[in-house]
């Protein structure tokens, strides 16, 4: 298998051209406009059969994309921050109708103030719109995940919208070194996608997008519920395939020196990469402490986190957005959650950090394993929710 | 051209039993452009009257294709359709004949929400034709202005009060706009002239490309009205020469319909309640401005139909 240096965005793009969807609806949005931008050379050079269409906005770009998948095509797009909220609209539409499209999602702070670096606040503003969500380590779990989620996403027990996200900047423009798959795997690893009720069935013309009301559009969401729940699962056995075919294996979460640890750091992102970083020197001078690195934030592994958070005495829940409701972060408030019916459970803080793109160093980190030691030991939280990295 | 007794024959695009109003003209324009198409069509809306009263789960007025998104998307989705139409045809997984991809959306899904979107997908030379079923306001909410909304007309969000009497500002001329856009078909047709519109969607769907067609639809709750004279608001419209019929191919102007006598603004008004306020002692200066923009806007057609 090839080894290559590519950015999370090349790493992105390149996915998307093995993929070769058949329709790709986009607009460029720092910084996913290579994503977008990268892809559109493919499609001059004659390296995809792809329609691209470059559409005036992202609320059109996903409007198309609903468009096309409606019609049966595979379907794929790229957006960041304002761009996905521009969207926003059309998203639960995209996931209430059943349509398979991949996004990819480079992660960047919202307006306002403007500002075009890392933080998490715009995929999870539309945590609830039943897409699943996946969050990348680095440029090589992007070009997996991207892979990945056309498979879940088309996979009959889920048919749900997807999005696999990298972190503005840190992953989407750092180049990695990372290994992708031959062209031909990529199709056979994707296989052919054929849309069921499409509005290109001539024959049995459907009308999709109907109004409904109190007396049936409950019961419409139900299977979506379903679909979520049966999302988990099938995750799990994409990640597991994966592993087998490819030799990375992925899960839900990922536990990183867990087991004997007591106390541990919860991310999502390319921080848990700095985190591995920063337990793996503790670790060397005797420190039990570790990492749980969130993969899927949609469908929300809760039972799985609870678990692996059960032996440890204090969890740390790293948010890189916040929902300025008092409570903390996302992350935080649905680990908490997670852990109410847990028999045993940790001590947790929530450190909200990073917001618009403010570094998290190995420093900072060691300061954040160092203050939350002192927790363990005291066996109780000075304070349960901080900003940290913020000047007073 | 079409002839009634074919058009009768063909099979009906909607069926009966759908909710609009006693008197809508919007599914008459949705019939009569429809069934003009020799080829299969598949069709997208805007959220909207057309849609609210044909899709009511369980039920669905729809023979043919149908897909609603949202308000302001109806021109993007259905250029998301057409590009996976192209796609899937490439791999031999399109139906094989040439389908009329058309895009639905009332005045307010069109000139002012859905602007961008139609815009957009004009420019990008999709093959579709976009139909502006226009009422002038949004009625499906319960009759707002629109950037449609002619001057002087009373809605729920400029009504005729004390000191401000109905909208203020001219419709904008969203037809002219299309023009602009230099898509190879334009047209501005009404309910109430079946030839001319079934004509013009007959030549649209010949021509490969975006078109765009702007049908004026009087609208019996909005305008206020009895239901059985819509046909006759429509060519009122006309023959007042307020919403002209014509049409621009390859930018060239042709006018469709000329009235054999140009009848006063206010034989349009004056049947309508949304006027009704325009007809008070001290209105008499918005009747004549509304006269001498529509004499204006008229001119400058005939100058360009003619020049």
């Amino acid at each position: 298998m090839p080894i290559i240096a590519r950015t999370g965005n090349e790493a992105m793009s390149e996915a998307m051209r093995q993929i070769n969807p058949d329709v790709v609806a986009a607009y460029p949005i720092t910084p996913a406009t290579e994503v977008v931008m990268l892809f559109a050379k493919f499609v001059a050079d004659g390296l995809v059969d792809t329609e691209f269409v470059a559409v005036e906005s992202e609320h059109s770009a996903m409007s198309a994309c609903v468009g096309a998948s409606a019609a049966g095509a595979r379907v794929m797009t790229g957006t960041s921050s304002q761009g996905l909220q521009l969207m926003s609209e059309i998203l639960p539409i995209a996931s209430a109708l059943r349509l398979p499209i991949v996004l990819c999602e480079v992660n960047r702070a919202l307006s306002g103030p403007i500002n075009i670096h890392c933080d998490h606040s715009d995929t999870m503003a539309v945590r609830d719109f039943a897409w699943i969500q996946i969050f990348s380590e680095n440029a090589q779990e992007a070009y997996d995940n991207i892979l990945q989620c056309m498979k879940i996403a088309e996979d009959k027990r889920v048919l749900l919208p997807a999005m696999a996200t990298t972190d503005g900047f840190i992953i989407s423009h750092c180049m990695e070194k990372i290994e992708t798959l031959e062209d031909a795997e990529v199709k056979k690893y994707v296989g052919e996608y054929k849309g069921v009720n499409t509005v290109l069935d001539l024959k049995n013309p459907v009308t999709l997008g109907s109004l409904d009301l109190q007396d049936y559009y409950f019961e419409h969401k139900m299977p979506i519920v379903e679909a979520m729940r049966n999302a988990k699962s099938v995750i799990e056995e994409v990640g597991k395939e994966f592993g087998k075919l490819y030799g990375r294996e992925y899960g839900l979460i990922e536990g990183y020196k867990l087991d004997d640890a007591e106390v541990a750091i919860v991310a999502l992102g390319s921080t848990c990469g700095t985190t591995k970083a920063v337990v793996d020197e503790l670790r060397e001078k005797g420190q039990k402490v570790g990492l749980l690195k969130i993969r899927v934030f949609r469908p929300f592994p809760a039972e799985e986190i609870a678990a692996a958070l059960a032996n440890l005495k204090v969890a740390v829940i790293l948010d890189r957005s916040d929902s300025y409701n008092n409570q903390g972060g996302p992350l935080f408030t649905e680990v908490r959650s997670a852990l109410y019916d847990a028999a045993k459970k940790p001590l947790i803080t929530n450190y909200i950090y990073g917001l618009g793109g403010r570094e998290i160093s190995l420093d900072d980190l060691r300061s954040i394993f160092a203050e939350q030691q002192e927790v363990a030991k005291a066996g109780k939280a000075k304070e349960v929710i901080k900003y940290f990295g913020v000047r007073e | 051209m079409p002839n009634l007794k074919d058009l009768a024959a063909k099979k009906e695009p909607i069926c009966g039993g759908h909710r609009a109003c006693a008197g809508c003209g919007a599914p008459i324009i949705v019939r009569q452009v429809l069934m003009s198409s020799k080829d299969p069509v598949v069709v997208t809306s805007a959220t909207g009257c057309l849609e609210v009263v044909t899709t009511i789960f369980p039920y669905s007025a729809w023979e043919v294709p149908f897909l609603h998104n949202a308000f302001e998307n109806s021109a993007a989705t259905c250029s998301g359709v057409e590009a996976a139409f192209k796609a899937l045809k490439k791999k031999g997984q399109a139906p094989a004949e040439h389908v009329n991809f058309v895009a639905f959306g009332g005045d307010g899904g069109t000139y002012d929400i859905g602007f961008q979107s139609l815009s957009g997908a004009m420019e990008r030379g999709h093959d579709m034709l976009y139909v502006c079923y226009n009422n002038e306001a949004y009625m499906n909410t319960g009759i707002q202005r629109s950037s449609a909304t002619p001057m002087g007309a009373a809605t729920t969000t400029a009504p005729a009060g004390k000191v401000i009497p109905g909208k203020v500002q001219f419709p904008k001329n969203l037809t002219e706009i299309m023009v602009a856009h230099d898509i190879p078909y334009v047209a501005q047709s009404a309910v109430g002239f079946w030839r001319d519109l079934t004509s013009k969607a007959e030549k649209a769907f010949s021509i490969r490309g975006p078109k765009f067609m702007n049908v004026l639809q009087p609208c019996r709750l909005g305008w206020g009205y009895k239901p059985e004279l819509t046909a006759e608001l429509g060519r009122l419209a006309a023959n007042t020469c307020v919403w002209p019929l014509y049409e621009v191919i390859e930018g060239k102007y042709k006018l469709t319909y000329r009235p054999k006598e140009k009848k006063p603004v206010v034989e349009f008004l004056k049947m309508q309640d949304r006027f009704r306020h325009l007809f008070r002692p001290g209105n008499e200066a918005i009747l004549e401005a509304i006269q001498k923009e529509v004499d204006r806007r008229w001119e400058a057609l005939l100058n360009k139909c003619e020049g």
